[in-house]
């Protein structure tokens, strides 16, 4: 599967090893791409100009990323975005402000764009900030109002932030029998010391290569203390792997890498999370992608992703005192039973056991929990263990 | 020690002689009605100085305005309090009404219970003949001072002065005494008129329940009157007219058999000059046809040739049961005098300063045989306050009834109103509270009031039924004018939103399509514009309130009404395409018939104000005001 994928990826030039490139690619995006989406900002900005001549009320159509509007694809095992829309009208008293925005950031992307430059979130909302002339308010009133006006432009104008070359705030780590070529760069994840490589926030094939390989699964784990751990152990150099983690919630960056990882290299993706509605939920966006996203998980879910632990059942199995126990609040019972019927998981037998089961322990576990046992427990131990085993939850 | 009180009280009671029947006899006599409420002047509204003060005026006026009404002269009243000292006031009242004649001066404001209006049922202010001679007792009591009439019936008779003292065991009055006034005084411009003054102990003091309340009140109802006041301060204040159209003459009905209870029944027997029992009932009843009373005979079981002396108590008895049963038509209604939308609101625009008002007036009902009507008007907004409770002001018959509120039916028909419906807010089992003044107008042949003071309407079942209709009927359109309002100022702010942000929208625009930003501003705008243009429109309806700013702001406020019908036209027109049907579907889920008669009652609304013969009056007095 692995060599399929390879090689039906044409889109990596640098699968043949590339650790001194002759010819350093730095352009950030490639420029079919580029001309792809400045056409789709101009068609929308052609759209509000016509409407506006013709003096009709201007509007856009925003794709809903809503549950509602996300189902499961049960043959593709991804979650995927139907096709309600909501149109945005300027002549709106509650979608006027919404409308503007709109307009100003796909302003900005285009500027963007052009410039061949990329910019964070919160670069792009600096940039389309101002005073709105003759009155005291604000074009935004803060990031987040703006952060969610891009998504909204993602998906009205069907493209993907990264080729807006927008970027969240970095986040995630990785290390491991793996080399990459970022932006023409290559860097060796096995000599990354404590720190690792700093996932970015665009893994586009045109930014990020994949160099030479000899690792055989992913590991991600939920957070930084638990991978600070595993590497320190060198796990990744016992277990010839590569190590990640995506501080909680894994941001785009870290999904696309490990969506990478798992198709152009072939390589199986095991999770070890918290055991909490929380840790539950990650596996899910990691596997089928997220409700609010689901117009991306094509490009970032993976179906095969498993699930290691920590499960309900560990505390037993492994002996763990009680006061590794944190009590379950009635938000969790609610979240984890909200979980537990979402349509990907309702079929699965092991993973209602596992949810029933935390709910009727009454607590959750953390990661951390294990090293109650032994500092090194959870990588000389649990995980070689559960790998062994095949222990996991699918 | 028991036993010797046991037999103290034995001893002395047969020593104690009870009076004998003829003892008794001798301190028997007759009881005066006027010492009667001599006694009992809470009554007649004279429980205390301040009250004693204003109904003094009350009746002295509400006597002028039915005289000239009845004499059709437009009236022209001057009222006058002179203070005398702390407590003590002369009141003068002067009308330009027909005078009355020598002879009859004495009984008018010397008798209790003497009048022209006990006997009849015809729309009038006054009813008992109590009022004016109470007032003059009053007087007497309190100061020892007589009345002072002066009266002039006609310009070439001169006036007679008459000085009048109450006789409270006789019932009449005695003449103090009398001059003739040679020339003419200049008192009656006319040359007919009434004149008189009392003096009484009084408190004089402002606000609620005070003779400058009446007074206003009496404007509003009265709008045909004009009414020139001078206050205890030596300040005049003019009521000017809001209208030159004297009301119609109220006409006088005859008894309707259904509110003829079986004592009054026997009365009319006896006092009947028929002979026969049939035509006794066709020609003193109003109603009663020769089949009608036919039907009533035969139930009763006798014929329409008994004769009247042959009727007994037995017989009376069955006729009155006979009477119940019957089928009856309703007694005519023809004989209410409305004071109409048209007065009503130029009433309330002359007294009120509000912005919008409006006015209803019901079909006649009967109660008890009495046929009666309301008339609802309301004033909103403008500068009546905005944080208290709302006022009710309340009329019987054109008077202003100023005391007993609780008591009075329509104070309770507006407080079982449900306010909410139309954008008032209101608190349970509480008046509602905004800027609002109701005032609920009953007039009717016979009104009920809960005492003789005539201070509360009773409290009927039909009566209060009719006023809530009434009620809600105004409160509909209070309801679409304030959502009106309210969709205006929204579409308002609207505006001002979308402006904001065009501006942004055009330079954005540009910047991605390269199409020229003032072309999409300019297109956008007039999309605004178009959008929100019934903003626009509200600008301009506002500067109504902004009367002085705007010529045709102007001519608004003087004929308010078409402004007011604009509202309760496109009010029609809000609820087919506004969410506001809502509410109006709540009302008439509440009672089936209101919608009805109300969409009846606009109509003749419309009608009412297409007449043009009153237009140019309240203009001009208006602008004299």
């Amino acid at each position: 599967m692995a060599k399929k994928s390879k090689s039906a990826d044409p889109s990596t030039p640098a699968s043949t090893p590339a650790s001194t490139p002759v010819k350093v690619n730095r352009s950030v995006s490639n420029q079919a791409t580029r001309e792809k989406t400045l056409g789709k900002i101009l068609d929308l900005g052609k759209a509000v100009a016509k409407s506006a001549l013709a003096e009709t009320d201007p509007f856009v159509d925003v794709p809903s990323r809503t549950m509602s509007n996300t189902t499961y694809n049960e043959v593709r095992k991804l979650l995927q975005m139907g096709d309600a829309t909501l149109r945005r009208n300027l002549f709106n008293t509650g979608q006027a402000r919404k409308f503007m925005q709109m307009v100003l950031l796909s302003k900005g992307c285009k500027d963007l764009l052009q410039a061949q430059k990329t910019l964070s979130l919160r670069g792009m909302y600096y940039m389309s900030l101002h005073t709105i002339a003759g009155t005291k308010e604000k074009t935004f009133d803060d990031q987040e109002e703006s952060d969610g006006i891009l998504e909204d432009i993602e998906v009205a104008i069907a493209t993907l932030r990264e080729n807006l070359h927008l970027f969240a705030k970095k986040r995630g780590t990785m290390v491991g029998n793996i080399t990459v070529i970022d932006n023409g760069d290559s860097i060796d994840c096995r000599r990354m010391g404590t720190g690792g490589y700093a996932i970015p926030s665009i893994c586009e094939p045109s930014v990020v290569q994949f160099g030479k390989c000899e690792a055989k699964f992913v590991l991600h784990v939920e957070k930084d203390t638990v991978w600070s751990r595993f590497n320190e152990d060198r796990f990744w150099e016992k277990h010839n792997c590569i190590l990640t983690e995506g501080s909680g919630q894994p941001p785009r960056g870290v999904r696309r890498l490990l969506y990478r990882l798992n198709k152009e290299l072939g390589l199986p993706v095991y999770c070890l999370l918290d055991c909490d509605p929380w840790g539950h939920y990650i596996y899910s966006v990691i596997k089928q992608g997220s409700i609010n996203l689901a117009f991306e998980s094509e490009r970032m879910a993976i179906p095969d992703a498993k699930y290691l632990g920590i499960r309900s059942g560990d505390f037993v199995r492994c002996e763990l005192s009680d006061d590794v126990k944190i009590s379950l609040n009635d938000r969790d019972i609610e979240r984890a039973k909200q979980i537990a019927e979402y349509p990907w998981f309702i079929k699965k037998k092991h993973w209602q056991k596992e949810i029933q089961l935390m709910i009727r322990n009454g607590f959750k576990m953390e990661v951390e929990s294990l090293i109650t046992k032994d500092i090194s427990y959870v990588t000389e131990t649990y995980v070689p263990e559960r790998l062994k085993a095949k222990d996991w939850i699918d | 020690m028991d036993a010797s009180q046991q037999t103290d009280s034995k001893s002395s009671s047969p020593r104690r002689k009870g009076a004998t029947a003829e003892e008794m006899s001798e301190k028997q006599r007759e009881i005066s009605v006027s010492e009667f409420f001599a006694k009992n002047r809470h009554l007649l509204g004279f429980d205390n100085p301040r009250k004693a003060l204003m109904t003094t005026v009350k009746e002295a006026v509400d006597n002028a305005l039915d005289a000239c009404e009845e004499a059709c002269i437009l009236p022209h009243i001057y009222i006058e309090l002179l203070q005398r000292s702390e407590t003590r006031f002369k009141v003068t009242i002067r009308d330009n009404g027909p005078g009355i004649v020598r002879k009859q001066i004495e009984n008018i404001f010397g008798r209790l219970l003497y009048g022209s209006k006990f006997h009849r049922l015809k729309m009038s202010r006054g009813q008992q003949g109590i009022g004016i001679s109470a007032a003059g007792m009053y007087g007497l009591m309190t100061t020892g001072q007589p009345v002072l009439i002066i009266s002039k019936t006609h310009k070439k008779k001169p006036a007679v002065e008459v000085l009048l003292k109450m006789d409270t065991s006789k019932n009449r009055a005695d003449v103090v005494s009398e001059i003739e006034h040679p020339e003419d005084d200049g008192l009656f411009p006319d040359g007919h008129g009434t004149q008189v003054s009392i003096e009484l102990e009084g408190r004089y003091q402002q606000g609620r329940q005070s003779v400058d309340e009446y007074l206003d009140q009496t404007a509003i109802a009265n709008p045909h009157a004009h009414f020139t006041y001078v206050n205890p301060s030596n300040e005049t204040i003019e009521f000017k007219r809001g209208t030159n159209e004297l009301p119609p003459e109220a006409t006088e009905i005859l008894p309707h058999p259904k509110g003829i209870e079986l004592g009054t029944l026997i009365q009319m027997i006896e006092r009947t000059e028929r002979t026969q029992i049939g035509g006794f009932l066709q020609e003193e009843f109003s109603r009663v046809s020769p089949s009608v009373s036919k039907d009533i005979c035969d139930r009763a079981g006798i014929t329409g040739r008994t004769w009247v002396k042959q009727i007994g108590h037995k017989e009376a008895e069955a006729i009155y049961k006979a009477i119940q049963d019957a089928r009856i038509m309703a007694p005519p209604t023809d004989c209410l005098v409305p004071i109409g939308t048209k007065a009503l609101l130029s009433g309330l625009l002359k007294e009120v300063k509000a912005e919008f008002f409006t006015a209803c007036t019901r079909p006649a009902d009967v109660y008890r045989g009495n046929p009666f009507l309301i008339e609802v008007g309301l004033a909103f907004g403008g500068e009546l306050p905005k944080d208290e409770l709302i006022r009710v002001i309340r009329f019987a018959n054109r008077v202003p009834l100023l005391y007993q509120q609780a008591a009075c039916a329509s104070f309770k028909a507006v407080l079982e109103t449900s306010w909410k419906n139309y954008g008032v807010s209101q608190s349970r089992g509480s008046l509602p509270d905004g800027p609002v003044v109701v005032m609920v107008h009953m007039a009717s042949v016979w009104v009920p009031f809960t005492s003789e003071s005539k201070e509360a309407i009773a409290d009927y079942d039909e009566i209060r039924k009719e006023m809530k209709l009434a009620l809600q009927e105004v409160g509909r359109k209070l309801g679409m004018y304030l959502r009106r309002r309210q969709r205006m100022r929204n579409e308002g702010e609207r505006r001002s939103i979308f402006e904001r942000y065009i501006g942004e929208i055009a330079q954005a625009t540009e910047a991605i399509t390269g199409t020229p930003a003032k072309q999409i501003y300019e297109s956008l705008l007039r999309v605004a514009k178009r959008k929100t243009e019934e903003a626009d429109a509200v600008l301009n309806d506002e500067g109504k309130r902004v009367r002085d700013a705007d010529p045709f702001g102007k001519d608004d406020s003087v004929v308010i009404l078409p402004a007011r019908v604009v509202v309760t036209q496109s009010g029609s027109e809000d609820e087919s395409e506004d969410d506001s049907d809502k509410d109006s579907d709540k009302d008439s889920d509440k009672d089936g018939g209101s919608k009805q008669s109300s969409s009846s009652g606009s109509k003749t609304l419309f009608g009412d104000e297409e007449a043009p013969s009153k237009k140019p009056g309240k203009k001009s007095s208006r602008k004299k005001a």
